[in-house]
C-alpha cells in the first residue's frame, strides 16, 4: 500500500534524555567513535494513493498532532521508497 | 460549589482528587473524557495518571478527547482549570498553558515529597498561599522535565506565569526549576506535583510536627472555592 512517512525528532538544542542513555551505553561498551545518540520517531501513514492533497493533509497532521513544536521538529514528510 | 475531576483511560489519581475536593468543602463530580457534558461544575480538575498509556507523547492523545472541547471553551470563559501531573501535561498539549514536558534528565522515575515556592499567589488555585511560602507536596513522575523555548520562558516570568518552583533540589531538569505555571488569566494553572495526595493528616508528606500530617495540598482546593465565591 502507499505509504507517507512522517519523521520528527526532539529539537537539536533540548536535552534528549533517551538518546543520552543509549550513548552512555555505547560509551561503556568502549564504542567512542560514536559520540552521541539522538532518538526521534518515525510514523508510516498508509493512503488510498500519493498525491500532493494526501501530502499536505500527512503534513498539516504531522505539525498538528503527530509532533508537538514546543519540543520536537518535524524534519520530514515524504512517500516511502 | 461544584469541582468536576475528568477520568480519562488511565487516570489513577482521579478518586484522590474527588476526595480532596470533598475534604475542601466542595462537590466533586465525576466526569467522563468521552462526554462533552460538563454537567454545569463551576472548576476542573485534570488528574494524574497514564492517559491512553501517552503513546505519542504525554497528554496528546488525551488533549483530542471530546471533554477537552468543552474544557477549552471553559476555561476561555473563565472556569478554574486544574492540571496535575499527567493533567498538567494534557493541558499543555490543549495549548491552554505554555512549555512542554519532557523525560526527566536523568532518565529515572522519581518519587519523593518535593518542597515548593509560591511564586504566584493569585490565581483561582493559589490565593490562599501567600508569595514565598514554601509547601511541601509529592511528586511522582517520569516525565516532568518543563522546557520552554527563551522567548516563552522570559515572558512567564516577566509576567508573573511561573506559579511554582522547586526548592532545594530540581527532581527532572525542569528550566529555572518551574514545577507548575498559569494562564495569563491566572484561572488554569498546571504543576508536576500531586496537592491531591496532602489533604488529609494521616496520609500526606511528614513535617516537623509529625509524621505524615503534610496538608499543604488542601489550599489548592479550598483556594478554588475561594475564588468562586468571589466571582459568584
Amino acid at each position: 500500500m502507499p505509504t507517507i512517512v512522517v519523521e520528527v525528532m526532539p529539537k537539536a538544542e533540548l536535552l534528549d534524555p533517551a538518546g543520552k542513555a543509549v550513548a552512555g551505553s555505547l560509551a561503556k561498551q568502549g564504542r567512542s567513535r560514536v559520540t552521541d545518540v539522538r532518538i526521534g520517531k518515525r510514523f508510516e501513514l498508509t493512503v488510498d494513493e500519493i498525491t500532493e492533497e494526501t501530502l499536505a493533509e500527512a503534513r498539516a497532521l504531522a505539525e498538528d498532532l503527530l509532533s508537538n513544536g514546543v519540543i520536537e521538529d518535524v524534519v520530514a514528510v515524504k512517500a516511502a521508497e | 460549589m461544584r469541582v468536576g475531576v475528568v477520568t480519562f483511560p488511565g487516570s489513577l489519581d482521579d478518586r484522590d482528587a474527588r476526595r480532596a475536593v470533598r475534604l475542601a468543602g466542595a462537590e466533586p463530580v465525576a466526569l467522563w473524557h468521552d462526554d462533552h457534558d460538563l454537567q454545569g461544575v463551576d472548576a476542573i480538575v485534570l488528574p494524574g495518571g497514564f492517559s491512553y498509556g501517552d503513546y505519542l507523547r504525554c497528554g496528546a492523545i488525551a488533549a483530542q478527547s471530546p471533554i477537552m472541547r468543552e474544557v477549552v471553551d471553559a476555561a476561555g470563559r473563565g472556569t478554574p482549570v486544574l492540571g496535575i501531573c499527567n493533567g498538567f501535561q494534557i493541558l499543555v498539549e490543549a495549548h491552554l498553558l505554555p512549555g512542554g514536558l519532557i523525560r526527566n534528565d536523568h532518565g529515572d522515575f522519581i518519587c519523593r515529597d518535593q518542597v515548593l515556592r509560591v511564586e504566584n499567589a493569585s490565581t483561582a488555585w493559589t490565593n490562599g498561599f501567600t508569595r514565598g511560602q514554601e509547601i511541601t507536596i509529592p511528586l511522582k513522575n517520569g516525565e516532568g522535565g518543563f522546557i520552554a523555548d527563551a522567548e516563552t520562558l522570559k515572558r512567564l516570568e516577566g509576567e508573573g506565569q511561573v506559579a511554582f518552583r522547586y526548592v532545594g533540589v530540581n527532581p527532572n531538569g525542569s528550566l529555572d526549576d518551574i514545577a507548575g505555571v498559569t494562564n495569563a488569566a491566572g484561572n488554569v494553572v498546571g504543576l508536576m506535583p500531586h496537592p491531591e495526595h496532602a489533604v488529609e493528616a494521616g496520609f500526606g508528606p511528614d513535617t516537623a510536627a509529625a509524621m505524615r500530617s503534610g496538608v499543604d495540598g488542601l489550599t489548592f482546593f479550598t483556594s478554588v472555592i475561594r475564588s468562586s465565591l468571589a466571582r459568584a
